[in-house]
């Protein structure tokens, strides 16, 4: 078991407000890691930071041994590869809020995922694969996403992120605004994408129990630091974590 | 009367250019430039400049002021498309006043306000295309905005309309696929620049000389309410809000009556035009073109393909197919 992703000791901050103090992170190849925390502690620009939107103050980002992102060392310039070369590493984001392309098509939205794909034979067969496995999609393949529920929504950019068949897929809130049945249902098919498709995933949810369940590590976030890590097996039954985040 | 008719034609052809450069840019791209009489200034200028004092013909300096034109769309869009919405409009907006009032002042080069004339009537394989034959000079036009027209088409359709419309629903999500945004955005950018360009070629060939006076913002406005009125994203249309615009900024000399509009109606007509169809119409007089890309197998025009591909993708079938 290699790293796939680590993420150590970056520091991040807007302006004079610090985000991130100081965060490590690793997720081997194969896990479901994920992070929680509440409301502005932090999880949204680890992510930004991960595929490169934010720019890192201290620390670095590692993609399968190789640096993504690097704070400011004291000699030239830090190495950081832009947010579109990290989709061609094989970084995958489902970012906060969806962000579908609401005036495409579900088909044309499933297209744009794989734009780096110039094989138009792989992208016809990886689009079939995601109607098979999303099949609501395929009834809804030419309607305009916006008129897609949130739950079908959410399913699109998933299947668009795996469009371009990354080996890490970055999840940001699957679950945001979701009926608890939609939310079990993507939580369900977060599993089989990374034990059927062999994708490292990292997520990053308010809704720790569904988050804890799904995962084999977790982490816990709270203003910019990791409090808390370990097997997510063993945080669900953490006093700590019972109390704080799931409501025991 | 017919003659008068053929005006607002060639003046149609000319700012259809720029308006779908700017359809590139803003119906595309989504992004609100206000430079386009910028860029029509530099193209004017570099055929008038080549033209008259270097001696060449008028149609060698076309790809010249079009390179040019986007060179300097190039320049500005680097850092100023990290701009949005209002503060781009703002940025752009500047840039063609700056063009216009360096154009103003650069004796030297251009002459100042009282601008360069005597420009040479082009001349192509021996033929004089003479600007006072109307409906020659329109043939030449037309034959122009098509030229322009299939190009862009073909480029809307391509992997680079899907990019620019990616980035135009959402920034963040585009970059993720693998879009750079940065890229897409300058060459969009390059583009409309270099079509008002090319505008501007034509319009200094059509009028035989030049003056600053003529590359106000209000024929920016004028280009964006174009684009605004045919319909964003669709270069027809624009073709259509140039000829309407045109029609309705002449009206009042077409039907003999301009002594009763004062000129600055036309500016009153604009201003309601774009602030009627913002409320009632706003996808335009002929809306969004429907999508015909070529890549992907996503869209195409032939049925029996499209048929094939649904049953390729059926659920069930892949797994089926692959066992």
């Amino acid at each position: 078991m290699s790293s796939m992703l680590a993420i150590n000791d970056i520091h991040v901050s807007y302006g004079n407000i610090k985000a991130l103090k100081g965060v490590s992170i690793e997720a081997q190849q194969g896990q479901i890691v994920c992070l929680i925390g509440a409301n502005g502690a932090g999880k949204s620009t680890l992510l930004r930071a991960i595929v490169g939107l934010e720019p890192l103050v201290m620390g670095s980002i590692e993609f399968n041994g190789e640096k993504i992102a690097e704070g400011r060392t004291e000699h030239g310039k830090p190495h950081v590869v832009l947010t579109e070369q990290i989709c061609a590493r094989g970084i995958s984001l489902v970012p906060e809020g969806r962000r579908v392309f609401a005036d495409m098509t579900v088909e044309e939205n499933l297209d744009m995922g794989a734009f780096l794909v110039r094989d138009k034979a792989l992208i016809i067969k990886r689009k079939s694969e995601m109607y098979d496995f999303f099949p609501i999609l395929w009834q809804r393949r030419k309607q305009k996403t916006r008129s897609l529920s949130g739950g079908e929504q959410q399913m699109m950019a998933i299947a668009r992120a795996l469009m371009s068949d990354p080996r890490l897929l970055l999840l940001d809130e699957p679950g945001l605004g979701l009926a608890p049945l939609v939310v079990q249902d993507i939580f369900s098919k977060i599993s089989i994408i990374n034990k059927e498709n062999k994708v490292t995933v990292f997520l990053v949810e308010q809704n720790a129990r569904m988050a804890l369940k799904a995962s084999d590590n977790g982490y816990v976030m709270e203003n910019g630091l990791i409090v808390l890590s370990d097997r997510a097996d063993a945080l669900l039954v953490n006093e700590q974590v019972k109390s704080a985040y799931l409501g025991q | 009367m017919v003659n008068f008719f053929l005006l607002i034609l060639i003046y149609t052809g000319i700012y259809s250019l720029m308006a779908i450069g700017q359809n590139v840019i803003t119906g595309y791209a989504g992004m609100l430039s206000l430079c386009q009489a910028g860029f029509f200034a530099i193209g004017s200028y570099v055929t008038a400049i080549l033209c008259v004092d270097c001696g060449w013909n008028f149609f060698a300096t076309l790809p010249i002021a079009a390179l040019l034109s986007a060179l300097v769309g190039v320049l500005i869009g680097l850092p100023t498309l990290r701009l949005k919405g209002d503060y781009l409009a703002i940025a752009t907006l500047g840039l063609g006043e700056i063009i216009r009032n360096v154009i103003n002042n650069w004796d030297s080069l251009t002459n100042g306000p009282m601008g360069i004339q005597r420009i040479p009537k082009p001349s192509i394989l021996g033929i004089t295309i003479n600007p006072y034959n109307k409906l020659g000079y329109l043939l030449m036009v037309v034959i122009f905005v098509l030229v322009f027209y299939l190009i862009l088409k073909r480029l809307a359709d391509s992997r680079m309309g899907r990019a620019l419309e990616a980035i135009r629903e959402d920034e963040i999500a585009a970059g993720s696929m693998g879009i750079n945004v940065t890229k897409y955005k300058v060459f969009s950018f390059a583009i409309g620049a270099a079509c008002a360009g090319v505008a501007g070629s034509l319009q200094t060939c059509f009028s035989l000389s030049v003056t600053p006076g003529t590359y106000t913002f209000m024929v920016s406005v004028m280009v964006l309410c174009m684009v605004v009125l045919g319909g964003m994203g669709n270069f027809k249309a624009s073709i259509l809000g140039a000829f309407l615009i045109q029609l309705i900024s002449y009206f009042p000399q077409l039907v003999g009556l301009s002594n009763a509009f004062p000129a600055q109606v036309k500016q009153i007509l604009f201003g309601l035009i774009l602030i009627v169809m913002m409320i009632y119409r706003p996808q335009g007089i002929m809306g969004r073109s429907r999508r015909t890309y070529r890549w992907a197998g996503g869209k195409t025009k032939d049925s029996r393909f499209l048929a094939r591909l649904a049953e390729k993708l059926k659920p069930g079938k892949s797994k089926e197919a692959s066992k």
